[in-house]
């Protein structure tokens, strides 16, 4: 079975091109399956099942959904193996643009939109800038020149990337990218013991662990203040 | 390069000063350190705080200053000549209606067909370099040859540019800044130069005229058409640009054509209305996914086009009185300084209005 990570900020389009993805897969007769991973909500689920796709959600509700996504994915992989899919995709939203659920040697795809403004690039972390393959969603409705500067801006955070502009209601670009997810070669067992591309951060203060009052007294562990500069007594 | 201070490859590369800067690393007073020393200088902390991958941008600063290299030098070349396509078949498996398409440099093709009948497909073949590897079977060609991948992956050199109705300015910024940001991208020299001819251009286009300080977001439908049109023309590298319809309103769509043409584009234009479809000089007709056949425009058809144009012609001129609080009526006079404008209402303006 062959795995694919999805990753991609809130609404870039991630379930469109996947969808649109999984429609030119089955054309070669390709079986694929999702798991959907998002924090408190998600019916994206349902979309996949109107397509027929089999698909299963885990939402990470109070955890970091990064690590919910390390802690389950060799489950994940099981369940894919257990229904003999030939492509088990993985989709979750990077919420805070720090960490990336990609995996070495498992390729990773980052769906990012034209619409979230031309600094966006520069704002996520190892979620863009450790992906195999960027997609570029939305450009029909951005000019000519955004797109081109848009483009430019992930290549210079992520040279190494193939970067595809993918239209997730036409579906244009997506029989494309179709063609570079699956690999003969690259079929996996498990992924125990494989590691991520890009560590994710290791403190814990005292609000993680639940505490909820404000104040110096309350607050234990990897606790940072800003530098509000001189004009603060 | 791995030995390399930073100072000498600013000065053998200025171009990854864009590097440093997209991916917010200050690399001021390392100069005379190399990018490894640079990298090594941040604390475990920071390390983690600002999720530095050294590795990763080490290889990517290599990786980046290759991309821009090639991307440099085929800024140099002088473009591509033709794009041929080759049929394949089309959602019923039937053979495409044409033994073969050449489209050359400053060619406008048109193409018509309902929607859903495979116009996206078509352009999707084109921008992906078809090699018998898509749906349709299609094979394109590249000045006759089988193309160089770079057209697929280089996020830096697209072979199509897409012009369509929904387009908008989302940037919040002036025309003036919004072109500066888009010349910088590709690697301009001459950036004032390029932004003047581009504001020139546009407003030739633009039936209201605007300046370089107007925010790009507040610019009319057809304002901002004719600055996308004008910006491609003139600062897009892609040598093939993509139209999807262009209103009838606010812009002189022939002006335009001759613009994109004059910057030697390859023009495809998906269209249903009749003028833009007449004046291009063939026309494809896609039906159930496929390219079912191409006409050329006859010169019964040229001649239809010489009155639909007059007709725009009128409208437009309507359109300028209204604007100006003028009465409307047959007597409706023109203010269009193009010669080819007066030349073509000079007798013929009674006869459409009666």
């Amino acid at each position: 079975m062959n795995l694919v990570v999805f990753s991609g900020p809130p609404s870039s389009g991630k379930t469109s091109i996947i969808l649109k993805t999984i429609d030119a897969l089955k054309q070669r007769n390709i079986s694929v399956g999702v798991v959907k991973f998002d924090c408190l909500y998600t019916d994206d689920d349902v979309l996949y099942e109107k397509a027929g796709v089999p698909v299963k959600k885990g939402l990470s509700g109070a955890l970091c959904p990064d690590h919910f996504f390390a802690s389950n994915i060799e489950e994940v992989v099981q369940w894919g193996k257990g229904l003999n899919l030939d492509m088990l995709i993985t989709e979750s939203a990077g919420l805070c643009n720090r960490c990336s659920p990609y995996i070495k040697d498992i390729k990773g795809v980052c769906v990012i939109d034209n619409l979230s403004g031309i600094n966006t690039p520069k704002k996520i972390g190892p979620m863009l800038k450790a992906a195999d393959i960027v997609v570029i969603t939305k450009g029909d409705i951005v000019s000519q020149a955004e797109r081109e500067v848009f483009a430019s801006k992930v290549s210079s955070v992520n040279p190494r990337a193939i970067t595809m502009h993918i239209n997730g209601l036409t579906g244009q670009g997506a029989y494309e990218l179709s063609s570079l997810l699956y690999d003969e070669e690259n079929q996996i067992e498990s992924v125990q013991g494989r590691e991520l591309r890009f560590p994710m951060p290791s403190a814990l203060c005292s609000y993680c662990l639940g505490e909820t009052r404000i104040g110096e007294a309350y607050q234990m562990g990897n606790v940072r203040k800003m530098d509000l500069g001189d004009d603060y007594a | 390069m791995h030995k390399m201070t930073i100072g000498s490859i600013l000065e053998k590369y200025p171009f990854a000063e864009g590097y440093f800067q997209e991916n917010e690393l200050d690399i001021r007073g390392y100069e005379d350190k190399t990018f490894r020393e640079y990298l090594d200088s941040f604390s475990e902390e920071e390390v983690e705080d600002f999720a530095i991958d050294k590795d990763g941008l080490e290889a990517n600063l290599i990786e980046y200053i290759q991309l821009m290299k090639t991307f440099l030098g085929v800024e140099e070349e002088s473009g591509i000549q033709s794009l041929t396509i080759l049929p394949g078949h089309d959602k019923s498996n039937n053979p495409e209606g044409f033994k073969e398409l050449t489209i050359h440099k400053s060619e406008i093709i048109s193409i018509v067909g309902p929607t859903g009948s495979g116009k996206s497909r078509l352009l999707a073949d084109i921008e992906w370099t078809a090699q018998n590897d898509t749906p349709t079977g299609r094979t394109i060609l590249i000045d006759g040859k089988t193309p160089d991948t770079k057209w697929r992956f280089s996020s830096n050199n697209r072979l199509v540019a897409q012009l369509s109705q929904n387009m908008n300015f989302v940037i919040d910024l002036t025309v003036r800044e919004f072109l500066e940001l888009h010349a910088q991208s590709r690697l301009v020299e001459d950036v004032e130069g390029t932004i003047g001819k581009i504001i020139e251009a546009a407003n030739k286009l633009a039936g209201e005229k605007f300046d370089l300080e107007t925010p790009v977001t507040s610019l009319s439908g057809g304002q901002s058409r004719a600055l996308m049109i004008a910006d491609t023309a003139i600062l897009s590298s892609s040598p093939i640009v993509l139209i999807d319809e262009i209103e009838n309103a606010g812009i002189d769509r022939r002006k335009a054509l001759n613009l994109l043409v004059d910057e030697e584009k390859i023009v495809l234009m998906a269209t249903h209305d009749p003028t833009l479809a007449l004046i291009a000089d063939k026309r494809i007709i896609i039906k159930n996914g496929g390219i079912h056949k191409i006409i050329e425009t006859s010169p019964e058809e040229r001649e239809l086009l010489t009155k639909l144009e007059e007709i725009d012609y009128f409208v437009q001129g309507l359109r300028e009185d209204l604007r100006y609080g003028k009465q409307l009526g047959k007597n409706s006079k023109i203010e269009h300084k193009d010669d080819f404008t007066l030349r073509k209402l000079d007798g013929i303006l009674p006869n459409i209005v009666n």
